[in-house]
């Protein structure tokens, strides 16, 4: 099923702010064996000039998944999630995710191409802190199956 | 390794490294980044709907890259501000002790100011590239 093209330009969110924790950068660390002693100990983040402990560049993809699921599920993009494959991913950070921050994520359409049985969504979100501050900007490339 | 903005170049090559994927680092990285997409950890519907096997997610690989970068400016993951890749291809990986096996290497591609510079990657797995166009600006010290 073709995406619907109007659905381009169309933004989503900013969804409940996401509270960046210890817990979850150190879990995270471990799952794909990161083993940077600043995603874990507070003093070393501190020693190296980070408020607290920072997350890995690809932890950004938590909050994006989760700020991107709003584009992705509404009907009226007609996404077949099942059929679904992730192209490309990108990461543009001002500074590192830490420890504490409460961040808030919006996610544009940017664009949407059907090549024959393939369509493909790209999509855009930017992580900011609840004060405004750009922390990253994360893009998606999805490429949906043709039945 | 200690490389330094200083003592690299346009072409430095940065020492290839390989990661192993298991079973278990799948359902770990599952747990930790909350994508339970069924094809990377139930084989019995990963082949069902024509996989080879179960898969690794995308951004495992993706994440093993950032890990290679990192380590490879001095550690620290927070020196990576800019990271892009295609993913080319799939990494089906076994039940077994020995799971899958990726290779990564890298060179740089351009240096930049603020002792920036940008690493071209290349990561192979059963001789495919499972990732193109896998770019990362990384300060270095």
């Amino acid at each position: 099923m073709a995406l619907n093209p109007e659905y381009a330009g169309r933004v989503y969110g900013p969804g409940e702010p996401y509270e960046v924790s210890r817990v979850k950068i150190a879990d995270f660390a471990d799952a794909i064996g990161e083993p940077s002693q600043l995603c874990r100990d507070r003093e070393a983040a501190v020693k190296a000039g980070y408020p607290d402990v920072i997350a890995p560049p690809t932890f950004a993809v938590i909050i994006d998944q989760r700020s991107t699921k709003a584009a992705v599920t509404d009907p009226g993009l007609g996404l077949d999630y099942s059929m679904v494959v992730h192209g490309e991913q990108s990461f543009s950070y001002s500074r590192p995710l830490h420890a504490g921050d409460v961040v808030v994520a919006t996610t544009t359409i940017e664009s949407i191409r059907t090549l024959g049985a393939l369509s493909m969504l790209v999509t855009s979100t930017s992580i900011d802190t609840v004060d405004g501050e750009h922390i990253c900007t994360a893009t998606s490339n999805l490429v949906e199956r043709g039945a | 390794m200690n490389a330094t903005y200083d003592s690299i170049d346009k072409g430095t090559e940065l020492p290839p490294r390989t990661y192993r994927i298991t079973r278990l680092d799948l359902v770990k990285y599952a747990g930790a980044s909350g994508d339970f997409n069924i094809i990377h950890w139930n084989e019995r519907v990963a082949r069902s709907v024509g996989l080879p096997n179960v898969i690794a997610h995308g951004m495992y690989t993706m994440a093993q890259v950032g890990k290679f970068v990192a380590e490879w400016a001095g550690g620290d993951p927070g020196a990576v501000t800019d990271f892009g890749v295609r993913f080319s291809a799939m990494v089906p990986v076994p039940d077994d002790d020995e799971g899958a096996t990726i290779e990564v290497s890298g060179k740089i591609l351009e240096k930049l100011p603020d002792n920036k510079v940008t690493v071209d990657v290349v990561a192979k797995a059963g001789g495919a590239k499972v990732l193109t166009r896998a770019r990362a600006t990384v300060r270095l010290p």
